[in-house]
């Protein structure tokens, strides 16, 4: 880590925290990684994550530095939101997404074709959700007042949060075809809940090691 | 008319606070306090208030009529983020203020697939469930072809996103009397002007440049997400307690577009439904003497 404060971005009522985990190239596309559910941007950039250009990392809202709001209330489009938000800051980025990142950096890309110069879906806490359609209703609350990061409302309440295949492949379907890259999604992951199925079902999805993803990603303009 | 005023409203006749943690919920009642409780859930961008003429006719009639605004609207909290989990979190918070014993449940619109949920999830605290005009249903959405559906998507999502960059220090447009009960008549346009400008006196505040009302800006039509009618529908099969369920069937743009026989493969053993003819989604102000009169004899 490079001990910098992290840059402070305002997403509404919420104050997100952009870390930069290595400056590297200035010239060059950042690479914007998003963690998985509970999880927060890691200190250092991971060893097997190679990139020549700045690599940053946001931490989702109730993760990590950024605001922990008072009674809960996520939603996965929340947190596309935040996505969002950064990249209005950050302008055009490749995106790792782990787990519950990997479906919020699908959404975001799809959003803003743009401005994601591809994103690539890794395994991490949170992939599956709450499976494709709700289960039988519950209203769910953990200990009250335990207004700390990751907040315990974002655990239970995106752990149960419906991913309908249909959805995720509307979205694959929109990017594949608004995008201007030949591959802008790319899938490794070893587990593969119904959504990841079926976005990687998607002709023009590809599997491609995190590793070459990243090389074929960095030599984009 | 006189200012603030309508005939036949009643403002509440107690109000307190329930902290859903952290989040404060404004609770209002009318009628007398030992009454038999019924606990009335308001729709999407209303408010407890909204509830000024047909509330009272059912405390007149003997119960504890007890609403509350949802987290974001009226005079309850606005907080962060808002979802359907944290509204019904809320809502059973007030309702464990209420009482502990089995009690009937009305919702209009959201608010009526509010009360179904909740009749799902603790089946043993409801003791019959009114439906008003919130039962949704897929008859309003036409057929689009494939490709139509995915940019239809796209740009919800877009115009949503556009949606939060604009939020940072946002606040409502203020507006006089007349100027707010013009806007809200555009999502309501059944409803009288006279209706409309009393609703701005308690569903609005003053200050200095204007009036303006009280719901939280974030609050949008229209959000994005994977949401289907009939995950809110499958509720309706399964409940035990006596059921009655009002449709309004004109067309109206709040309103799912529901009719009848939508809701054929959906109902309980026992259900009642009946469609209010020549009446909109907003079934118990546009009729409220024929609506209360439908619930009190329900729930007698």
């Amino acid at each position: 880590m490079t001990g910098d404060e992290p840059t402070w971005l305002q997403h509404h009522r919420i104050r997100l925290a952009l870390h930069r985990l290595d400056p590297g190239r200035a010239d060059l596309r950042p690479l914007l990684l998003l963690h998985g559910l509970g999880e927060a941007t890691p200190a250092a950039v991971p060893a097997h994550i190679h990139w020549p250009g700045p690599v940053l990392g946001l931490d989702f809202t109730g993760h990590g530095r950024s605001t922990v709001p008072t009674g809960g209330g996520y939603t996965a489009e929340i947190l596309v939101a935040d996505v969002d938000t950064a990249l209005e800051h950050t302008g055009p980025v490749t995106v790792v997404g782990r787990g519950l990142g990997a479906y919020i950096g699908l959404l975001a890309a799809a959003a803003r074709p743009d401005t994601v110069r591809g994103v690539v879906l890794v395994d991490g806490p949170g992939l599956a959700g709450g499976g494709t359609e709700p289960g039988s209703p519950s209203i769910v609350a953990p200990f009250p007042g335990a207004q700390a990061p990751p907040d315990p409302y974002a655990l239970v309440e995106l752990a149960r949060d419906p991913r309908p295949s249909s959805y995720a492949q509307t979205f694959v379907r929109f990017l594949l075809e608004e995008s201007d890259l030949d591959e802008p999604i790319v899938v490794d992951t070893l587990v593969r809940p119904p959504w990841v199925q079926a976005v990687s079902a998607e002709p023009g999805v590809v599997e491609r090691p995190l590793r070459d993803a990243l090389a074929r990603y960095a030599e984009l303009d | 008319m006189e200012h603030g005023t309508y005939p036949g409203a009643r403002r509440p006749d107690r109000r307190r606070r329930v902290d859903s943690d952290g989040v404060s919920i404004s609770v209002v009642e009318w009628g007398d306090p030992d009454d038999p409780p019924v606990v009335v859930a308001h729709g999407g961008f209303d408010f407890a208030e909204t509830l000024d003429v047909f509330a009272p006719m059912l405390a007149d009639e003997g119960w504890r009529v007890v609403g509350w605004d949802q987290r974001g609207h009226g005079d309850s909290d606005r907080s962060e983020l808002y979802s359907w989990d944290a509204d019904v979190r809320d809502a059973a918070k007030v309702l464990a203020s209420v009482s502990s014993d089995p009690l009937p449940l009305i919702g209009h619109s959201k608010g009526g697939s509010m009360v179904m949920y909740l009749a799902a999830t603790m089946p043993q605290r409801v003791r019959a469930l009114v439906n008003l005009d919130g039962l949704p249903s897929g008859a309003g959405m036409s057929d689009v072809s494939e490709r139509e559906r995915i940019r239809s998507i796209r740009g919800e999502l877009g115009a949503w996103l556009g949606h939060r960059r604009s939020l940072v220090g946002k606040e409502r447009r203020p507006g006089t009397i007349d100027e707010l009960a013009a806007r809200r008549g555009r999502m309501n346009p059944r409803l009288s002007p006279e209706w409309l400008r009393f609703l701005v006196t308690v569903g609005a505040v003053e200050s200095e440049d204007g009036w303006r009302w009280k719901i939280d800006p974030t609050m949008r039509f229209g959000g994005f997400g994977p949401w289907d009618p009939d995950w809110s529908m499958r509720q309706l099969p399964g409940v035990a307690a006596p059921f009655l369920g009002v449709l309004g069937l004109e067309p109206e743009v709040m309103g799912w577009g529901t009719r009848p026989e939508d809701l054929d493969r959906y109902l309980p053993p026992d259900a009642r439904v009946v469609a209010l003819d020549g009446v909109g989604h907003f079934v118990h102000i546009e009729q409220p003497r024929r609506v209360a009169d439908l619930v009190l004899e329900f729930l007698s």
